[in-house]
């Protein structure tokens, strides 16, 4: 076959044909896809709840609801049930005091507000420094302990946290994050 | 030249990172662990693979004056494929890959060889081609990680083998370089004996 020629009705025809055979192909994929990408959304998001709170027997994300934080946003609360007994608060909280970027985490806290545990789901800290926060060498020294008590900042800045070495910045942030979650949820009444 | 040359020509020869030193920004940014780096590999060679074949089939149908179009059409659906792919069913590795997967649009690679190979060759040479580069690619992208996380973290595929920290700049971006730029150095040895 002659190759095409360059003249104008050519390369319109050619660039439409191709462009609709692309989004074509693309909408196939994007309906295939778009089940198993909410489910693993959601599969996440289950997980990293299971990991901060007690056993549970409702579903968590079917009862979420919203806490305004005071500062203009909200975020979003994921009660425990175990039958009809609350057991815990899994609290979708973040930071954007991060070295690089906001950092997202879930905070699992006791109706009392005690801290159970935490899990990072989104950073972008340094490697091998920063993203030490997902490693329970730090982010364990926060389980069981009640921020009312337990001054949720960094050493240096008075605190009680022991930051991470070389690492300041990315363990203010995991605290201010911690922070807003319970702070949140004061304010909700619910601790 | 046969095929098997055409395939093999991608690994050391004319490999996509070490000799023709094309894609150097995902590589540097990805290779911060062995999986991280063949997971990216492996993402670039399935586009790779499916733009050489795609180009190749319409190389004549595309006018002269808008092929370059054209082609990043046909790799950007690619690219958005594997990005839809990736989120569904490894949505782990696609979380620590992020921004770079959208990036393979801009890959050098994948319109090098659509430019310079695929629109030039039939289908199958095409699809041997492109396997042959995206596997070198990955190859070479494996090995920078693994070095990288060898020495920077102590440790390989994720699995520690010293207590503590390794030297740290080689996880960052300067160690990327650092180890980079040796490792072409010793393809260049290779390469003249």
């Amino acid at each position: 076959m002659a190759k095409t020629e360059s003249t104008f009705r050519n390369m319109v025809l050619s660039l439409t044909l191709i462009s609709l055979g692309a989004a074509t192909c693309l909408g196939f994929v994007y309906e295939f896809t778009k089940k198993p990408i909410e489910l693993s959304n959601l599969n996440k998001k289950l997980d990293a709840i299971k990991l901060v709170v007690p056993e549970f027997t409702n579903n968590p994300n079917s009862e979420m609801f919203k806490l305004s934080t005071g500062e203009g946003d909200s975020l979003e609360i994921y009660p425990a049930k175990k039958g009809d007994v609350v057991v815990g608060y899994a609290v979708n909280t973040y930071s954007k005091k991060g070295f690089a970027g906001k950092i997202t985490l879930m905070a699992g806290f006791k109706p009392d507000g005690t801290i159970l545990n935490i899990k990072v789901l989104e950073q972008k800290e340094t490697p091998g420094l920063g993203t030490k926060m997902t490693e329970p060498a730090f982010k364990d020294q926060f389980t069981d302990k009640d921020p009312a008590q337990f001054n949720l900042k960094v050493k240096k800045d008075g605190g009680s946290v022991d930051a991470i070495t070389a690492a300041t910045i990315s363990s203010r942030a995991f605290c201010d994050a911690v922070q807003r979650a319970y702070r949140t949820l004061q304010k909700g009444g619910l601790k | 030249m046969n095929q098997m040359q055409n395939f093999t020509k991608g690994f050391i020869r004319e490999n996509p990172i070490l000799v023709l030193i094309l894609g150097t920004c995902p590589t540097l940014a990805t290779t911060s662990s062995s999986l991280n780096g063949m997971g990216m590999g492996i993402a670039t060679t399935f586009v790779l693979v499916g733009s050489n074949v795609v180009v190749s089939l319409l190389s004549n149908v595309i006018p002269d004056k808008v092929r370059i179009p054209a082609f990043i059409v046909i790799i950007a659906s690619f690219v958005t494929i594997v990005d839809l792919l990736m989120q569904a069913y490894v949505p782990g590795l696609y979380v620590k890959l992020g921004i770079f997967i959208p990036l393979i649009v801009v890959n050098c690679i994948v319109l090098g060889r659509a430019e310079a190979f695929a629109s030039k060759n039939s289908v199958f040479s095409s699809l041997i081609d492109g396997l042959g580069m995206g596997l070198g690619f990955t190859m070479a992208l494996g090995v920078l990680g693994a070095i990288r996380e060898i020495i920077g973290s102590g440790a390989i595929f994720g699995y520690k083998f010293i207590k503590g920290d390794g030297i740290l700049v080689f996880i960052l971006a300067p160690g990327a370089f650092i180890a980079l730029g040796y490792l072409i150095a010793l393809i260049n040895r290779i390469k003249r004996n």
